[in-house]
């Protein structure tokens, strides 16, 4: 770790890199074509350094040299090699095995000769790699409620990509479920949560954002969202509202509630059935 | 999950038929059978290994091998759930370095502390250590052996511990890890209640309202029990959560009132809120008038240090607990310097929270829980905090009912059953006794079959103070066993370490796994572990939960029992009591100390032969000790010990032997086969109509005390034994992490948590890390004026310091923050401070 220099395996890998291309580029009948083909198909564990531009771009630019892993402090990048589905010289990293530290000077970004990964990402939380998605909930214990949430224990930005959201468990009937939720306003994709998921096969997983991402149709707005982004209601709030109330009785007209004066019958009536 | 025989074959078979069929096995794509894997698995019922909390799981037995486990659903504490490390569990025994054979350190074919680990035969084994413990009780008498035991031991290993060490060796040098853990906790429980344990459970999370936490990180530490009170917090709109601790950490996810304090300054907090009661006349006057006594401590009580330490001199009543009573007045008098401004000033604690907390506890309608651990206990004034809790409760007569309930959590899976209520302190005997009074000697005497005189009225070395004495080559024997000390003691460059390394010490340590004190010891001990023996636990809540043996234990492996039974065969009664004392029970002559301890009618009372162990199913179950020995030994020392609480102080029952095996286990006292869920209280506890006969229904008698009231005691504010200085500019606290659990030696062989959470990392506040020159995953430099660790910063993670104090876990075998911390202790219960211990961070 903390090595500036790239390993022996690096090396031979990164070697083994370049004599791909240049034999991929000697063997014209597939040549560029081959390798646009390859990158279509990129698997979906194979993650782009952080500031990669999107995909098109990114293998326009990227010139296969190799610094920005040669640069990775703790050695996470590899260069793709013939064997794998990535295209050939290409650095990416796989979640599971080796996630992004992200390092708050970015050296992978600052290595990078050609702007293939954007030198304009200078706060790393900041990047999007990817996105981390809660894949598999039939199987994650946490929605069980076993006390796990080792992916948001692990997360670089706890409580922001990854926070908890606690819910009632209503089998056992008294121990509430720790349930992880990823928020893409904030998500790296660094993939630390998928390294650390403790499944057999990770529940928690970091895919490429256009996988992973839905989108609402444009037809229609999230009411709530758009007052909130407003801060105010879009449309002038009610005039106030009255109501006809036996005495003693106040309604909360906002969040339907009746209110009974202390000691009034009403109130004691409640009482007695454990409402208050 | 592993393929089962008969369902791997059928698979087998399956495949061969669609292969010669001409066909392709079924794709995945198409919806398959639900395999029939687990017909063959044998379920048994099981408390989990870890913490205080209790689960119960079921383990799945297969052709000899745990080899998969499930929460318990009909267990009521946990029902059918687990944490990470429990969710685990059927890989703790499976470390690929478990420890097979006894291992002696050895040159030119014999002992020597500079040799090499050597298997031997554990007749080699023990002739060894057994000739070392012989020269030292020859040469220095019963103190200079000793004996290292644990909350993790079973019911009966701490039993049979106590009764070796304490009626064997007429030593009572014996001391668990309990000591680093509960210590302060009951010695709490001790001076207000004159009775150990608390007197509320598990179902005051659902009972309960308020939730305040002095010092416990329950959402990791006891994670279980913070999922009941979250989903009370969800489902009981008047519930509320009240967090105290001095750095930012994971239970502040819930709290509606989260407070960080400044180290030691929980002191003034728990003061302001009596004296907050008092002042707004909110107490419960009939409550106080009726069943409580005020008290005062004595003060200026030092640090449990060295007794040649300067701060022991300085101290006027170094190592004092001496209570006088004092008048309700003169108590309020006390409190009055705790008033608002000043908890606000000393404590850092914003005004309004801290009164958002005294007022919860003020109203009277309002039930509270108050819960703490290692925050509270871990504290050089542990057993002053331990009541300045009690007495808020007292004050308000929230107590002893359900959802009021001041509640100590355990560490430790039988901290309570096992390192408490057996005795396994160095000044305790069983069910609550003590060595120093001459009426409890008298009746352990008697169900231990010696002659008078027999046990040590002079209380033995406590742990801190072992480690002390073999520095000092006072005692040259130890034998440390279901823990891991040298993780976890204090300031071991200095004490520890050079004790265990002297060449006039013998140390014996039994392990699963080759720990970071096994590395240490000159005899390595290979031991069973878990479901690996029949065993019992008892929980923080009083229940004790029994199991069966499920699996055989690798190589040469035995478990603790029968280790401690066939260590004592090694010796003759005159040369454990010597001749003189022997000679007072001329029946004992030539025999073994085996023969006195464990064949003496009643502890082998109870036949066993092969079959004899079967569940519900009529499965039938291994019982390696009993089979070894020839009769149904845990059977005949529970019923031994029971003894004790039948003529012992009326208050610890529990059930007979056979009852628990047929139940997730019940909360002592058990009266009439009657489980006690709430104590002191009429018509929730039998005893108070025993001691107070008249008492009416639904009074609180406190019948620990002779006149049946608690002490509500005044403690002040007193400062911690070391404070940050120039140099040492940070206070650094250890704690846990959900992952792991205790040194790591089971959590940290497993795989899946290792990569989850590999190393114990510094958290601190980003601020302090900038002005250090450091950044997040930075490596440092923890330094203490006792040593130092190197770990990486963590500027991002679960916990969150204030400025100035920093955070390290405590799990990490490669770190031994233990090294930092100093060896000052509560002086009254002996428990080392692991929370405030003044550090500097240097870049590497």
């Amino acid at each position: 770790m903390g090595s500036k220099s790239l390993s022996n395996k690096k090396r031979r890998d990164f070697l083994r890199g370049i004599a791909n291309v240049a034999c991929g580029v000697g063997i014209s009948a597939m040549g560029i074509g081959w390798l646009a083909n390859k990158a279509s198909a990129m698997p979906p564990q194979a993650i782009r350094p952080p500031g990669a531009l999107d995909e098109d771009g990114f293998l326009s630019r990227c010139v296969r040299c190799g610094l920005c892993v040669r640069d990775c402090p703790y050695d996470i990048l590899s260069l793709a090699d013939l064997d794998s589905d990535v295209p050939v010289g290409t650095p990416y990293f796989t979640a599971r095995t080796g996630p992004c530290e992200m390092c708050d000077d970015i050296p992978c970004v600052v290595a990078c000769p050609t702007g293939a990964l954007d030198r304009r990402l200078v706060d790393i939380n900041k990047a999007r790699m990817g996105l981390a998605v809660l894949i598999d909930q039939e199987e994650c214990i946490a929605f069980q409620g076993l006390r796990c949430e080792v992916c948001f224990n692990v997360c670089p930005l706890q409580d922001k990509a990854i926070s908890l959201e606690y819910r009632h468990n209503d089998r056992t009937g008294k121990h509430a479920l720790l349930i992880p939720i990823v928020d893409s306003q904030h998500c790296t994709g660094c993939g630390l949560c998928e390294k650390a998921c403790i499944m057999e096969e990770a529940t928690i997983k970091v895919l490429p954002a256009h996988i992973a991402k839905g989108r609402l149709g444009e037809h229609y707005r999230l009411g709530w969202k758009q007052k909130q982004k407003a801060g105010k209601s879009l449309v002038t709030p009610d005039a106030e509202h009255k109501f006809n109330l036996p005495e003693g009785v106040k309604y909360d007209y906002d969040n339907s509630e009746l209110h009974y004066e202390k000691g009034s019958a009403l109130d004691t009536l409640n009482r007695r059935r454990g409402k208050q | 999950m592993k393929l089962s025989r008969r369902a791997f074959i059928k698979s087998q078979a399956v495949a061969a038929a669609v292969s010669s069929a001409g066909l392709s096995a079924l794709a995945p794509s198409v919806v398959q059978a639900e395999d029939k894997e687990d017909e063959e698995i044998r379920w048994d019922k099981i408390p989990c290994r870890f913490c205080g909390t209790g689960c119960s799981v079921l383990a799945g037995t297969l052709d000899g091998r745990i080899v998969a486990t499930q929460g318990d659903p009909d267990a009521p504490v946990n029902k059918g759930l687990n944490c990470i490390k429990g969710y685990f569990l059927s890989k703790i025994m499976y470390g690929k370095d478990r420890l097979t054979q006894p291992l002696l350190k050895m040159k030119d074919g014999k002992h020597h502390k500079e040799g090499d680990y050597t298997p031997v035969s554990w007749d080699k084994a023990f002739d060894v250590m057994a000739d070392k413990w012989k020269t030292a009780l020859k040469d220095k008498g019963p103190t200079s052996v000793g004996l290292f035991g644990s909350g993790q031991w079973t019911v009966w290993e701490g039993y049979a511990a106590s009764k070796l060490i304490k009626a064997g060796f007429r030593s009572n040098n014996l001391d668990p890890n309990a000591r680093h853990c509960m210590a302060s906790a009951v010695g709490g429980f001790m001076r207000t209640f004159g009775i150990d344990e608390p007197m509320g459970c598990y179902d005051d999370f659902e009972q309960g309202e308020v939730f305040v936490l002095w010092g416990a990180n329950m959402a990791e530490a006891h994670p279980i029990l913070w999922s009941r009170i979250a989903d009370t917090r969800l489902t009981k709109k008047t519930s509320s959560v009240h967090v105290l601790s001095t750095f930012k950490h994971r239970s502040f996810e819930l709290a509606d009132n989260g407070m960080i304090f400044e180290p030691q300054t929980d002191l003034i907090i728990a003061n302001y809120i009596a004296n907050y009661i008092i002042q707004n006349k909110a107490y419960n006057k009939d409550f106080v008038k009726n069943h409580v006594n005020f008290k005062k401590t004595a003060t200026d009580i030092g640090y449990g240090l060295r007794p040649e330490h300067e701060l022991e001199k300085k101290a006027k009543n170094s190592g004092k607990g001496k209570l006088t009573g004092i008048s309700f007045e003169e108590y309020a008098k006390a409190l009055e310097l705790y008033s608002l401004e000043y908890a606000v000033e000393h404590s850092k604690v914003p005004a309004d929270r801290l009164e958002e907390l005294a007022k919860a506890y003020a109203d009277p309608k309002k039930k509270v829980m108050s819960l703490w651990t290692m925050g509270v206990n871990q504290h050089t004034r542990g057993v002053w905090m331990n009541g300045l809790i009690y007495n808020i409760h007292l004050l308000m007569g929230k107590i002893s009912e359900p959802g009021n309930s001041p509640f100590s959590l355990t560490g430790q899976p039988s901290a309570c059953g096992t390192a408490r209520e057996v005795g396994t302190f160095s000044h305790r005997l069983p069910a609550d006794m003590v060595v120093k009074k001459e009426k409890h000697r008298k009746i352990a005497e008697k169900i231990w079959k010696l002659p008078e005189g027999t046990i040590n009225p002079k209380p033995g070395f406590h742990a801190v103070k072992m480690q002390r004495k073999m520095k000092d080559k006072v005692m040259n024997c130890y034998w440390q066993m279901c823990n891991n000390n040298m993780q976890a003691a204090p300031n071991i460059n200095d004490e520890l370490l050079p004790a265990w390394r002297a060449p006039e010490n013998f140390i014996t340590v039994s392990d699963p796994y080759p720990t970071v004190s096994a590395v240490e010891a000159d005899l390595i001990l290979p031991t069973s572990m878990w479901a690996e023996k029949e065993g019992a636990y008892g929980n923080a809540e009083r229940r004790t939960q029994f199991w069966r043996q499920q699996v055989d234990a690798p190589g040469e492996s035995q478990s603790d029992l029968w280790q401690i039974m066939e260590f004592s065969k090694r010796f003759t009664i005159e040369e454990a009591w010597g001749k003189e004392h022997a000679a007072k029970m001329p029946e004992y002559k030539g025999k073994t100390m085996y023969e006195v301890l464990f064949e003496n009618g009643v502890v082998n009372k109870f036949a066993y032969k092969d079959g004899e162990v079967k569940d519900g199913e009529g499965n039938q179950y291994q019982n390696t000790e009993s089979k070894h020995f020839g009769y149904y030994a845990q059977k005949g020392l529970f019923e031994e010990y029971r003894q004790f609480q039948i003529q012992g102080h009326k208050g610890h029952e529990q059930a007979p032997f056979d009852e628990y095996h047929k139940v997730r286990g019940m909360r002592w006292p058990v009266v009439d086969g009657k489980e006690t869920l709430w104590r002191f209280r009429e018509g929730y506890d039998p005893h108070v109509k025993y001691y107070k006969p008249d008492a009416k229904k639904g009074e609180v008698y406190f019948y620990g005390k002779k006149d049946g009231r608690a002490n509500i005691i005044f403690a002040p504010y007193e400062a911690p034994a070391e404070v940050p200085d120039e140099e040492y500019n940070f206070w650094m606290s250890t704690g846990r992490v959900l992952e792991h659990w205790h040194s790591g030696s089971m959590t940290q062989r497993v795989p899946e948590l290792h990569r989850a959470v590999p190393e114990a990392l510094v958290y601190m506040h980003p601020k302090d890390a900038k002005k250090q020159g450091l950044k997040n995953g930075s490596q440092v430099k923890i330094v203490s004026k006792r040593g130092e660790i190197i770990t990486r910063v963590n500027l991002r993670g679960r916990n969150k310091p204030p400025e100035g104090l920093v955070f390290v876990p405590w799990f990490d075998a490669s770190r031994l923050v233990n090294k930092l911390i100093l060896d000052a202790t509560d002086p009254l219960s002996k428990e080392t401070d692991y929370k405030k211990c003044p550090v500097k961070l240097v870049k590497v």
